[in-house]
């Protein structure tokens, strides 16, 4: 049974870390997002783009079946991962999102010291070893998401009790402190300044070289200089639903896009 | 899938499971977590399962078998015909045989048996006479299921009883009398009382927490007094300190115990209000020895402690109005009041009469005020204004509950039923009452 | 006609003339909206009446309680016997009786209301919310002395089944603190679903996205989250099991003991009080004033515990707001 989940062709070294195929997803009757194929390349950061309510957040939250939590949402078609379908039956929910961890939008610390915000996720998958280990690990992962030098005298301080920009990356250093393989990142800028949202980025490409990234964003500027490569998603107009219409690598999809609406909408003459 | 090993952030402390090891980990937390949801679900099985013991033991004790002795058969009286197919001379004829002279005198007294009717005739033989007695009482249980026991052991400790079904809750209990035989008892004078009580705790405690709610929702910042002048500022500032002081009140009042309430009834309104409770200062004295025990007392009492609950519920019935409504009449050039009275109210009417009446609602079922402030607990008389002496359903429930013989419990039970459909009923005619309106406003 | 024309055929004309007329825009004294908010606010300001006439019945009468010769305070407070016929006024059995009711309440409906809470908030679907909540308000709408006919003729027979008869009393604190609790339960459950639906959807999407499971971040992220909303509701239901006066009117027993069995009968302070003003109470008797005494105590006892409830209920909401 296990055996058939898994993608005969797939082997350690495939292109991609995550690969989308044929995704339908609905919401009810409601069909949000249809026909998507893609993929996600290994330490690389890959950017879904376009106008708002596409779809990018709802094909975002079915690569590690965020979606489940929904009431009526339903995903059809592949998602792979290490060569197995997520959606398959068989597929534990819990096991995709302890590799493939998630950022989202609004940071959303736990109302816990610091400490304990990173040390949860460990905490509950299991985590053997000693108190000086998990400081380590603690470190390890606040230094991860460059916020070690910030906080390294308030781990005590509640999460809730840093600045915005602070705690998105308090919610970085969370999801790496389960190491995950894949995350997933959506408009993790969108309530932050220039100078926070600079060091996310920064940040990112720093953790491009351990790990997969998949980054939702509604800035330009930011998926262009921020990611490897690019998906762009337009609303069918008549039913509504997202689809691809572009993916390649970012330059190319920047400089010179294939598909007209690619580039109306880059030059900001729509969405 | 032995996909290779992640690329972990250092290699000397990579402690957590790894593989396979992922794998069992996660099974093991699942299951874990499957236990405690079952044990989650076990808990609202629980509360399902008291709430039906609950229905069950009232049913139980409604309902059942009693073994009923007469002192005199009835077929020995009347040559085996029914009371009900002899003649009224017939009837007249059994009481002078069966009765000593000076009962049948005290009987003549009243109204000579001569001109009395059948029925009556009947009553007074049942009573008199063959004065039926219930021997031994049975639950709903023991009848349908212990059925050969129990009369094997009715055969041995009452040969003449006979083991009859027995619904405790009829037509004739509802509107008899108070009475000190459980068989004859009835809630007619509790159930007027609590009917009564009903309605006047409406009639005060729903003006006047309506007012409440709309002063503080929608006066609240309003100056009243000429801000312009020194006396009128110091009086502004002493009313906003006392409406916050409000507020947090109505918040307190509402989590004192309801007996502390009755407490203060008594002391205000039945003792030191006791000319205007009594009724003696409008020269309504009914002659009875009510004192201030009276229902305008128990009214009173009743309405300050669903006060805060009114007022509360209606707050947030005008908190639903939207702000929006208020803004285009006032921009209209409507005064305030205007507007509460044409927009607001009507539009939260419907939120104030469902949460004023689930109040009341409760406050019905309340016993502990009422025994402090004196509802008696034995009466036969129908309360007949607001200064007369009261009895309310509750309070029989209370007063035949601890009785320690069955057939008091029986009627407890009986009273329990008739008090839970009336608050049905309560509750049923605020959620119609809801609907109504809403639809009427929507047309 | 003509006239009429021509001025409305000129609308300098128009503006002209209404430039003209005097627009008063100042304050008038609007009378009857002063009259309408006076009547208003003194609606509201009888809830102050109300507590001011409380404190003063309970205060007055329990001065002239501790005025005589009979009590002093300290004897009040220390003395472990309540027997008025005896002139011993000690209120400590009482309290110790009304303690272990609420003990045992708690005890039931603190897990049991709990349980409920969360099962509701991050387990039930739509629809067995819809059926269960409205279970729970009827829970918590049936009268309380239909609870103490319950306890009566219910769960003491079957606690006298279980434990025995030689052991059980009659009336017993055991069978009025368990009952007392499956009536506080309704509060716990409902207060403390509303504070774990309050814990933002973030939360659980972070623990669940962190590859916690379900059970996992409902009992390490959502309920931490919402402990205070969860401790203010155990707070009112236990406000509420210490006022709670009909179950333990008809189960607890009539007689003031000290005690710590909770298999005898021991009066509590509503019961008592519920007790001595059911008789025929004469006024300006001790027993009278001893009442207040106590209805007093349990006005404090109350009225503190509410209001650390809401002073953490507000502390709670600060967080996320
Ligand atoms: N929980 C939900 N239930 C029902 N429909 C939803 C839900 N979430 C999203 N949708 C619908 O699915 C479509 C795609 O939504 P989605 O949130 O994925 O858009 P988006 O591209 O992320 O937009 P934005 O850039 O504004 O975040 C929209 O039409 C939206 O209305
Ligand atoms: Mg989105």
């Amino acid at each position: 049974m296990a055996m058939k989940a898994i993608d005969p062709q797939y082997t350690a070294d495939t292109k991609y870390a995550l690969e989308v195929r044929n995704v339908d997803i609905y919401y009810s009757a409601f069909r949000a997002v249809k026909n998507c194929s893609f993929g996600m390349e290994r330490n690389k950061i890959t950017a879904l783009i376009g106008p708002s309510g596409c779809g990018k957040s709802t094909v975002l939250r079915s690569l590690n079946r965020m979606n489940d939590l929904i009431a009526g949402a339903r995903t059809e078609g592949e998602v792979l991962y290490r060569g197995q379908n997520l959606y398959d039956p068989d597929i534990d929910a819990v096991q995709v999102r302890r590799s493939i961890g998630m950022v989202f939008q609004k940071a959303n610390p736990f109302p816990k010291s610091i400490y304990d915000n990173i040390a949860y996720g460990p905490r509950v998958n299991g985590w053997k070893g000693s108190k000086a280990e998990m400081d380590e690990l603690v470190e390890r992962a606040l230094r991860g998401a460059v916020l070690w030098d910030e906080v390294k005298d308030d781990l005590k301080k509640s999460g809730l009790a840093i600045s915005g920009g602070q705690q998105q990356r308090l919610c970085i250093a969370r999801a790496l402190a389960v190491e995950p393989e894949v995350i997933l990142m959506d408009e993790p800028c969108s309530a932050l300044d220039p100078i926070s949202t600079l060091k996310i980025e920064e940040l990112m490409f720093e953790l491009r070289q351990r790990y997969s990234i998949v980054i939702v964003t509604h800035n330009m500027q930011q998926a262009a200089r921020a990611s490897d490569n690019t998906v762009f998603f337009l609303m069918d107009k008549e039913d509504r639903a997202g689809q691809i219409v572009e993916y390649g690598p970012t330059e190319q999809i920047f400089q010179s896009p294939k598909d007209e609406r690619t580039e109306q909408y880059i030059s900001g003459r729509f969405g | 899938m032995s996909a290779e090993p992640l690329t972990p952030l250092s290699a000397s402390t990579g402690r957590l499971p790894q593989g396979e090891e992922v794998k069992q980990n996660v099974a093991s937390r699942q299951q874990r977590g499957k236990l405690w949801q079952a044990s989650l679900l076990f808990s609202v099985f629980v509360g399902l399962l008291v709430l039906l013991l609950l229905a069950w033991n009232i049913v139980n004790d409604a309902f059942g078998g009693i073994a009923v002795q007469e002192a005199v058969e009835v077929e020995a009286l009347t040559g085996g015909r029914e009371l009900e197919e002899l003649a009224q001379p017939e009837l007249v004829a059994i009481l002078e045989e069966n009765l000593r002279s000076r009962v049948l005198r005290n009987l003549n007294r009243e109204q000579p048996l001569a001109e009395r009717d059948a029925e009556n005739l009947i009553e007074v033989i049942l009573f008199e006479i063959i004065k039926p007695e219930v021997v031994a009482t049975f639950s709903l249980y023991d009848y349908l299921f212990n059925r050969a026991e129990i009369e094997a052991q009715l055969a041995q400790d009452f040969p003449r009883a006979e083991l009859e079904f027995k619904s405790w809750l009829r037509w004739d209990f509802i509107v008899n009398p108070m009475s000190s035989n459980p068989i004859f008892a009835g809630v007619r004078t509790a159930l007027l009382g609590t009917l009564w009580l009903l309605v006047l705790t409406i009639l005060i405690s729903f003006p006047l927490g309506l007012g409440a709610a709309i002063y503080l929702e929608e006066y609240q910042s309003d100056k009243i007094f000429d801000e312009r002048k020194p006396v009128g500022r110091f009086f502004n500032r002493v009313i906003e300190r006392s409406t916050s002081i409000i507020s947090t009140n109505i918040y307190n009042l509402s989590g004192v115990p309801s007996i502390i309430y009755g407490m203060l009834g008594l002391a205000i309104f039945v003792r030191a209000l006791e000319a205007f409770t009594s009724g003696s200062f409008f020269g309504a004295n009914e002659g009875t020895t009510a004192n201030g025990r009276t229902i305008i007392s128990a009214a009173l009492t009743m309405s300050l402690l669903v006060l805060p609950v009114v007022i509360i519920s209606s707050q947030e019935a005008i908190k639903a109005v939207p702000s929006t409504l208020r803004q285009a009449s006032l921009g209209l050039g409507a005064t305030k009041w205007q507007t509460i009275w044409k927009i607001v109210l009507p539009n939260a009417l419907p939120g104030i009469l469902t949460g004023t009446i689930l109040a009341i609602s409760r406050a019905i079922g309340e016993t502990a005020p009422l025994i402090v402030v004196g509802a008696s607990t034995f009466i036969v008389t129908d309360p007949t204004s607001i200064f007369s002496k009261f009895t309310v359903l509750p309070i029989q429930i209370y007063n035949w509950t601890s009785r320690p013989q069955d057939e008091f419990r029986a009627i407890a039970a009986a009273a329990i039923i008739t008090l839970l459909i009336l608050l049905l009923s309560l509750n049923a005619t605020a959620i119609l009452l809801r609907n109504y309106l809403r639809s009427r406003r929507v047309s | 006609m003509a006239d009429q024309l021509r001025v409305n055929s000129d609308p300098r004309a128009a503006l002209a003339g209404d430039a003209v007329k005097q627009v008063d825009l100042r304050k008038r004294p609007r009378i009857g909206e002063t009259i309408i908010q006076t009547i208003l606010y003194a609606c509201g300001f009888i809830s102050i009446f109300t507590t001011i006439g409380i404190v003063y019945v309970l205060g007055q009468e329990s001065l002239r309680f501790f005025a005589s010769d009979e009590v002093s305070l300290v004897e009040f407070f220390t003395n472990t016997v309540w027997q008025p016929v005896i002139g011993e006024f000690g209120i400590l059995p009482l309290v110790n009786s009304t303690m272990m009711v609420t003990i045992i309440a708690l005890m039931v409906a603190i897990p049991l209301g709990l349980a409920m809470a969360i099962y509701m908030a991050e387990y039930a679907s739509e629809r067995v919310r819809a059926f269960l909540k409205p279970v729970i308000e009827l829970l918590a709408g049936i009268p309380t002395v239909v609870y103490g006919f319950f306890a009566l003729t219910f769960v003491t027979p079957w606690l006298r089944e279980i434990f025995g008869r030689d052991v059980v009393q009659i009336y017993n604190v055991m069978s009025a603190g368990l009952v007392v609790g499956i009536l506080i339960t309704p509060i716990i459950a409902t207060l403390s679903e509303d504070a774990l639906s309050a814990v933002p959807s973030g939360l659980r999407q972070a623990s669940l996205g962190l590859g916690a499971t379900k059970w996992e971040t409902a009992i390490r992220v959502v309920v931490p989250a919402a402990f205070s909303g969860i401790v203010a509701a155990s707070i009112v239901a236990m406000s509420r099991a210490i006022g709670e006066t009909m179950v333990v009117a008809l189960a607890a027993g009539a007689s003031p003991q000290f005690t710590f069995n909770p298999f005898l009968p021991a009066e509590t302070m509503t019961g008592h009080i519920a007790r001595i003003s059911g008789g025929d109470l004469s006024y300006q008797t001790i027993d009278y004033n001893s009442i207040f005494a106590i209805g007093l105590v349990l006005f404090f006892m109350t009225l503190t515990l509410n209001i650390v409830s809401r002073m953490i209920v507000r502390r709670f909401r600060e967080v996320y707001e």
